[in-house]
């Protein structure tokens, strides 16, 4: 066999760094100083980085169609022939192994480029924090998982790193146990995904009977051979209970609900893992198995509409909520959509596209706002703050270029992630587009009001904080930096065609994205014409700038409009305010009722099987020896008895005339001659006369 | 010439004289002097059978039943004495312990 | 009537009258000495059957060495508080009756058999001396009954010492 490229070859070096640090603090860490926990974990995470870059460049030295590479480390399960669904005989194989191609590429850069900075600017927010080697251990174990995650060759050891994520998510939101709210956020998490796992699972299952193996470069030949037709049944099962698991981690309707809960964690988790990393493993997972998606458009319709419904739900939401980090959470599940859209509609790389972008712009948001939490003392209500832009310049700066990057303002990077997902989803269906693009409105308004509201107009700041309103260590903002630079010149990674581009990206991913049966996919073609794509770019523009307008409008101009208005739509406000009263609706429909199942059989437990079986076995034992006491004490014994006093009544008359009297004894002998003489004389009663 | 069924009748009163003294005396050293008299009522027989048939084998048993009351008196005495160091009682009535 | 007869009936008299007086005192002594009236007037009338070795062997025997005994132990033993207390038991009457019923039935015994049992006496002509007649079965055909008795005795002997001495 050739021996492959260096970086190609030990290319399960780079789950490993992290792993053996995370290992380091979980059997040292705490004797470990913050200096040489803060080395160490963001040293491994580097030296990951590094491996990815290298094996970037070795992956793209060869030529376009051999971008894939193997490594299997060993055989996981033991290998077990089966029959399939339909009667044929697999061998079922289920190796630890990984696969390096294009799509795993990015990821893997995105997961520790992105990853790397969010550790550096840990050191500085996490600096005061009990628990540093904690945090740190947590955090490069779930670089471990994500890694896992997107380097694995077959659907298991995927599955494995998707649990891996959940769990680290579900440690860090926790991460301030001593908090009910934090534990509950973190119990909520970990639950609701594990309802999109249990889809994901049989997914898995369904698969590997279906078309006889989990292997992502044997899929597509099996789904060849195996005749499958278009809009095959089984086919529609399997992507659509994937696509359950998607919901659950990339916090789509109807398992969002733990994803604004989440924000209870540390400001660099709600960075790295709910904005950037894990919520886009479900994205991921959609686009490594979009073979699947391919044979059936029910499904793909079904992900788009999920996609866009979400977006515009979502969105809605972030309109009125006065967390900072609230708003930046909402928005997640909103861009979220987005990249469901896409690979609904087919653009499988405009959502990774989206996903990359998202990273960097949505990574410096939270990041940012965890700067300016930082600089007020703690306060996240934006109502209490403002006038912020000139006391924290570099947080101001880098967030105002993240909020244009998102709100998708030409020529930052989100415009033209965007702009391509809105593209090929008019090619698809108009009312997908114009939820989309109605979206699009609102987020620039959200964004912007968060933007207004937090660094301008009147200082609302309580009086105490005012007086430390410092900017952040160097720790912290360098990482803001670079993502700003990222937010500006991302997007030009995959420059429109029309101006002139390359689309660099859409080429370098499409070897991974099949082919669909309709039409070729060209990168970046536009709707009809060029033309008509220009024309949407500039009625997105439009109503981008009416948005920020508007937001400036009502949160600098007329600081006093929003609450009039909230009143006025008093009912509708309240309405969207709590989140559409969803997490009721949840609680009342199963939460309250998952633990009224809890309390039944709690209840059973105590009065069945404790009451009646323990308690019942302890009465009846007691109750049959009771029984078996009297029947002892009357009948055993009685008969005992009864032979006694059989004796002493036939004794009774003979013990009266045992009186110790001597002349009684001898009144009897008297009375025995009396009897004996008598006796005689019948006898011989003949001889007397 | 005395008919011998009057000797008869003589042993015969002293006979239940001594039958009722053994009966219905309380003081055991009458009792004891009582089944004397029964002895003796029995003696009494013998000797007029012993006359009648003229043979001494009446005697001899009225002998032997002679020397069996010496016997049988200077034994009981004795118990009669050793019973009344111990419980200072004459009294047959109280002599009860050989019971249940 | 003969002397024989006048003097028969009269130690009978005598015999039953002393029985009824010994059985009914209060006093143990007087018993005691209505009984050795008793057993004189029994004395006599062996005397009057011609058993003069059965007459002299009671007296001797009887009177003097049973009674004897007899007053020795009534001395020995408590005589006043004797005095005070009651002389008849519980069942005396009971007693009394079964005792004449007995003596009834004896009497019917003897009304009964009087002709059958009592041939014609056969005094002989001349009367052996009694004391040898009586050494003669006693020594002769009585023999291991004699020997028995003489056992019987050395019994009683050894009885009588261990019943009353004292405790040591």
């Amino acid at each position: 066999m050739n021996a492959q490229p260096y970086f190609l070859e030990h290319i399960w070096l780079i789950p490993l760094f992290p792993l053996a640090t995370a290992a380091v603090m979980l059997f040292y860490g705490r004797r470990l100083s913050n200096q040489i926990v803060s080395w160490l974990c963001s040293g491994s995470v580097f030296l990951s980085f590094i491996f990815s870059v290298g094996a970037f460049f070795q992956l793209i030295a060869k030529p376009s169609g051999e971008r894939i590479a193997t490594k299997v480390l060993f055989e996981w399960i033991p290998a077990v022939t089966y029959h399939l669904l339909d009667g044929r005989i697999a061998k079922f194989i289920a190796e630890w192994g990984f696969q390096i191609d294009p799509l795993s590429c990015v990821m893997i850069l995105i997961v520790t480029g992105v990853g790397f900075l969010i550790h550096i600017y840990s050191t500085g927010y996490m600096a005061h924090e009990g628990g540093y080697y904690r945090f740190f251990g947590y955090l490069n174990l779930f670089m471990f998982s994500m890694l896992m995650l997107v380097l694995a060759n077959n659907l298991l050891v995927l599955f494995v790193g998707w649990e891996g994520v959940g769990t680290c998510s579900y440690l860090l939101i926790g991460f301030y146990f001593h908090k009910k709210s934090a534990s509950d956020a973190g119990k909520k998490a970990f639950i609701v995904n594990r309802v999109g796992d249990a889809g994901f699972l049989l997914g898995i299952f369904l698969t590997s009977a279906l078309l006889g193996t989990v292997r992502f470069v044997e899929i597509g030949p099996a789904l060849a051979s195996g005749g499958f037709a278009i809009g095959d049944p089984r086919i529609t099962a399997i992507a659509l209970l994937f696509f359950v698991g998607a919901t659950g981690k990339s916090a789509q309707i109807p398992l969002y609900v733990w994803l604004p809960d989440a924000m209870e964690g540390p400001t660099p988790v709600s960075a790295l893992i709910h904005a950037a990393t894990m919520v886009t493993a479900g994205v991921y997972m959609v686009t490594r198995t979009n073979v699947i998606y391919q044979l059936s458009p029910k499904a793909m319709g079904v992900v788009a509409l999920v996609g866009a419904i979400t977006a515009l739900f979502a969105a809605s939401m972030g309109v009125v909520q006065n967390d900072i980090k609230k708003v930046l959470a909402y928005s997640t599940v909103s861009q979220l959509g987005y990249m469901f859209l896409a690979c609904g509609v087919g653009a499988f790389t405009a959502g990774i596209f989206h996903l990359m972008t998202h990273a960097f712009f949505k990574g410096l948001l939270f990041l940012a706002a965890g700067s300016v939490i930082h600089a007020v003392s703690g306060e996240q209500d934006m109502r209490k703050m403002g006038a912020l832009s000139k006391k924290i310049p570099v947080t101001y700066w880098t967030m105002l270029i993240a909020a244009l990057a998102i709100a998708g303002i030409f020529p930052f990077a989100g415009f033209i992630s965007k702009d391509l997902i809105l593209g090929k989803a008019y090619e698809k269906d108009a009312l997908l587009w114009a939820i989309g693009y109605f979206t699009a409105g609102m987020t620039a308004f959200y964004m912007f009001r968060l933007i207004f509201m937090t660094f301008h107009g009147t200082s609302r700041v309580d009086h105490e904080v005012e007086h430390h309103i410092h900017e952040s260590p160097k720790s912290m903002l360098v990482p803001l930096v670079i993502l700003a630079v990222l937010s500006v010149v991302g997007g030009w990674l995959s420059w429109p065609e029309i101006f002139g581009g390359n689309s660099h990206f859409i080429h370098f991913l499409s070897t991974v994205v099949a082919v669909p049966h309709e039409a070729r996919m060209e990168p970046m073609k536009g709707p009809s014409s060029p033309h008509g794509e220009l024309f949407l770019m500039m009625l997105s523009e439009g109503l981008v700038i009416l948005g920020i307008l508007f937001a400036w409008f009502l949160y600098v101009k007329r600081a006093d409009l929003p609450q009039k208005i909230a009143r006025s739509f008093g009912g509708f406000y309240r309405l969207v305010y709590n989140k559409y009263y969803v997490d009721q609706l949840y609680d009342a429909l199963f939460v309250n009722r998952a633990k009224d199942l809890g309390l039944a059989l709690g209840a059973f437990d105590r009065q069945v099987i404790d009451g009646l079986g323990v308690n019942g076995a302890g009465w009846l034992t007691r109750a049959i020896s009771k029984l078996s006491i009297w029947w002892d004490t009357w009948i055993v014994d009685g008969s005992v008895r009864l032979g006694a006093r059989i004796v002493w009544i036939f004794s009774y008359p003979v013990r009266l005339i045992q009186d110790g009297l001597v002349q009684s004894y001898m009144l009897l002998i008297v009375i025995g001659l009396i009897g004996f003489f008598g006796y005689y004389f019948y006898m011989a009663r003949h001889a007397l006369h | 010439m005395v008919p011998v069924d009057h000797y008869l009748w003589l042993s015969l009163a002293l006979f239940t004289i001594g039958v009722i003294g053994v009966l219905t005396r309380r003081n055991v050293i009458i009792i004891l002097m009582s089944i004397e008299l029964i002895l003796n009522a029995v003696n009494i027989n013998l000797v007029a059978f012993s006359h009648m048939f003229g043979s001494v084998d009446g005697q001899v048993f009225a002998i032997f039943i002679i020397t069996d009351a010496a016997a049988e008196a200077a034994v009981g005495l004795g118990i009669i004495l050793a019973f009344f160091r111990n419980r200072e009682t004459l009294l047959a009535d109280e002599m009860d312990m050989l019971k249940w | 009537m003969g002397l024989n007869s006048i003097l028969f009936y009269f130690f009978a008299a005598l015999a039953v009258v002393s029985a009824i007086l010994m059985v009914t005192r209060r006093n143990v002594v007087h018993g005691a000495v209505y009984l050795i009236t008793t057993l004189l007037a029994t004395a006599g009338v062996f005397l009057l059957l011609q058993a003069e070795f059965l007459f002299i062997t009671q007296v001797i025997l009887y009177v003097g060495g049973i009674m004897v005994l007899f007053v020795f132990v009534i001395m020995l033993v408590n005589l006043d508080v004797s005095l005070l207390q009651y002389q008849f038991n519980r069942q005396r009457f009971v007693a009394g009756v079964l005792a004449l019923a007995l003596a009834a039935q004896l009497f019917i015994v003897i009304k009964m058999g009087k002709t059958s049992l009592f041939p014609q006496a056969r005094v002989p002509e001349v009367l052996p001396k009694n004391t040898e007649a009586v050494a003669d079965a006693l020594f002769g055909r009585f023999m291991l009954p004699f020997e028995i008795a003489s056992i019987l005795l050395l019994v009683a002997m050894i009885g009588a010492v261990v019943m009353a001495k004292r405790r040591v």
